[in-house]
């Protein structure tokens, strides 16, 4: 439990649900400017682990270091305010606000109850809104209400809401479900330009993807780690073939 | 001139204006004063209704409960004029002078401490904005923490409504019992019940009734507005946002408390009486129909919705007293069945665009902000989107599914 250069530094991590071992000693470590890839079949894991990381599920035993901060017993939002951002599975976003709310929304700014009542949308909210905009490809889009947008653009949506915090450790829980050939294409070249000055982690399922934009791959397997690794090098490793990759 | 009118637009002050119009101008020039007073009555549960448009229609936040917080409000002024009215010379007939009556019946002879601050006017105007919004803060941070929410916090509101009746009425040597607070004459001298009171009270109720809705309009228009609504569709986003959500659920909750509040004390001053059966379940129960009635996302709908409903009571309870509670039940599901944005959200669908269109026509081509300032209405099935996840996947071990990777 020694205090690393590592941005994010899971140990020994381990959560039951009524004796089942979701996630079982995992020890887990991401480097600042990290692009990593989680895969691994379903019930590896894999969601319980950022809901771990993001406070959602509390962990029964471990660490979990950002930063050197210990974030295990920390409430969620000033877990987020601390620098992490979570993107859910399924696109999180407020369906009845505009495009511009939703991104103004998570400005991170005006964050308690008073001074949400004092917050003004000034031109440099209004600013950074389109500037991220810009970078979802959401620019032209402000105005509609974001329960009209496709699914890929609701997924850039929430992507763009992360985005607008500026967390320093951005998990993205599967991020291209459900997106056309072409939206996949350029939530790729994304992810290549928002993990620039920040770690971040996906969970994805599409290997063709995975090999495009991972730096690093971890490969879960009932709540533990299997393998870890460039993707050529995880890919032939005879245990993921076994219980992953060999179909 | 255009400017004035997109503001008005924009913000909904046109509503408001009307509504202005009607309970300043058109009631008191149209109504006698009985009427009058009767109005002014039900305008006092308005504030109830007003604060549960902000803490269930846009904090998503179902308090059944209401009646507890108009109570207390109601309670404070009552002990204030109680005390009043209860000086030494005209109570000389009791063993104690100078102590309310119904203390006095029951063998009571000092008056008890914490009636002492109800001497002082402006102790006890502040005791009616502060004790039920502090008991509000204790009730709702308690539950909000503990992330209670939905039916089980509207259970918990009644519960607590039982528990002051029950306080209230058992308590009578203290409280008054289940008479309550009556014969309640004056405020420092001035007698409230003249003519010239009643119509002094009405305006200030009618006032401070408008500035309510321009506060809550306000709050509405911040970004805690629009905090308030993105957590009601999707709470965990905004938590994971960087928001502390109970913070929010708590201010919602204190902020309807203060209102119905502020709605009870100056119930006590238009009708002369605070009693438990104003703060038990049926009556909060009502409130919560007049709000939906009235449509739980508009302001001004709540208060429409108030006076119609009580108009709608005292006309039926007069003709057939037996089917009231009936017909006031079936209101209510039919209400939440057929249209769940109440009047508001019938106007907003049905008058609304057509009015828009005959305005449009001759205005060519007028850019006419369509209505992105209407609080959209509540999904009836949200998550009707997941995400298309790709179906093939490997065979999972038995007994793995739900944990979900």
């Amino acid at each position: 439990m020694s205090n690393t250069d590592f941005v994010l530094a899971v140990e020994d991590l381990t959560v039951s649900f009524d004796g089942f071992k979701a996630i079982d000693a995992l020890t887990l470590y991401v480097d600042r400017g990290e692009l990593r890839v989680i895969i691994g079949p379903n019930g590896a894991g894999k969601t319980t682990l950022l809901d771990l990381i993001c406070g959602k599920t509390r962990a029964s035993g471990g660490s979990i270091k950002f930063k050197n901060i210990e974030m295990t017993k920390m409430a969620e939002h000033k877990i987020v305010r601390s620098g992490i951002g979570r993107k859910f599975q399924t696109p999180s976003i407020y369906e009845n606000l505009s495009v511009f709310k939703n991104l103004e929304v998570s400005f991170p700014r005006g964050r308690s109850v008073f001074g949400a009542l004092g917050f003004r949308c000034t031109d440099e909210v209004k600013a950074r809104v389109q500037s991220v905009a810009d970078e979802i490809s959401l620019g032209d889009s402000l105005d509609i209400e974001a329960g009209l947008l496709s699914h890929g653009q609701k997924q850039w949506l929430e992507i763009g809401m992360l985005l607008m915090q500026e967390p320093e450790l951005l998990m993205l829980d599967e991020p291209i479900a459900g997106m056309s050939v072409r939206e996949r294409e350029l939530t790729g070249e994304l992810l290549q330009r928002i993990c620039k000055g920040r770690s971040v982690i996906v969970i994805e399922h599409d290997m063709d993807f995975v090999k495009r934009i991972a730096h690093k791959v971890t490969v879960m397997h009932q709540g533990k780690i299997l393998a870890e690794g460039s993707m050529d090098k995880v890919q032939n490793d005879p245990k993921v073939i076994d219980v992953y990759l060999g179909h | 001139m255009d400017s004035i009118k997109s503001w008005l637009a924009r913000s909904g002050m046109g509503s408001v204006l009307i509504l202005a119009l009607i309970i300043v101008v058109v009631f008191p020039l149209t109504m006698d004063l009985f009427r009058l007073n009767l109005v002014g009555k039900y305008l006092t549960y308005a504030f109830v209704a007003v604060g549960l448009v902000m803490l269930w229609g846009y904090g998503g936040v179902l308090s059944l409960g209401q009646g507890v917080f108009f109570g207390l409000g109601g309670y404070m002024m009552a002990m204030f004029m109680k005390l009043e009215a209860s000086d030494p010379e005209t109570t000389k007939i009791q063993s104690t002078p100078g102590i309310p009556d119904f203390m006095d019946w029951n063998q009571i002879t000092e008056l008890p401490l914490w009636w002492e601050p109800f001497r002082h006017l402006p102790l006890a105007l502040l005791a009616v904005l502060l004790v039920p919004t502090v008991l509000a803060f204790i009730i709702s941070f308690a539950m909000f923490r503990r992330r209670v929410g939905g039916v089980y916090f509207a259970i918990i509101t009644q519960a607590v409504c039982l528990i002051l009746t029950v306080l209230i009425v058992g308590q009578q040597g203290y409280t008054g019992g289940v008479n309550g607070i009556t014969d309640l004459k004056t405020i420092l001298g001035w007698d409230t019940r003249t003519d010239e009171a009643k119509y002094i009270l009405y305006f200030l109720n009618a006032g401070l009734l408008i500035a309510a809705i321009l506060l809550c309009r306000w709050i509405q228009l911040s970004k805690l507005g629009t905090l308030l609504l993105a957590m009601r569709d999707k709470e965990d986003r905004v938590r994971f946002s960087g928001y502390d959500v109970s913070m929010f659920k708590v201010f919602a909750f204190c902020l309807a408390a203060m209102l119905s509040a502020i709605g009870g004390a100056m119930f006590v001053l238009q009708v002369g009486f605070m009693s438990p059966s104003l703060v038990g379940i049926v009556p909060s129960i009502e409130m919560v129909i007049f709000a939906a009635v009235g449509g739980r996302m508009s302001l001004v709908g709540a208060v429409y919705g108030a006076l119609l409903v009580n108009f709608g009571k005292t006309y039926f309870s007069e003709s057939f007293p037996d089917l009231w509670l009936f017909l006031m039940a079936a209101l209510f599901i039919g209400v939440v069945l057929a249209f769940p944005n109440g009047l508001a959200g019938l106007y907003e669908s049905h008058v609304k665009p057509r009015l828009g269109k005959r305005k449009d026509k001759p205005a060519s081509g007028a850019n006419s902000t369509p209505s992105s300032d209407v609080p959209p209405a509540i999904p009836l099935h949200s998550g009707a989107s997941h995400g298309g996840k790709p179906l093939a996947r490997t065979a999972l071990p038995d007994g793995v599914q739900g944990t979900s990777a």
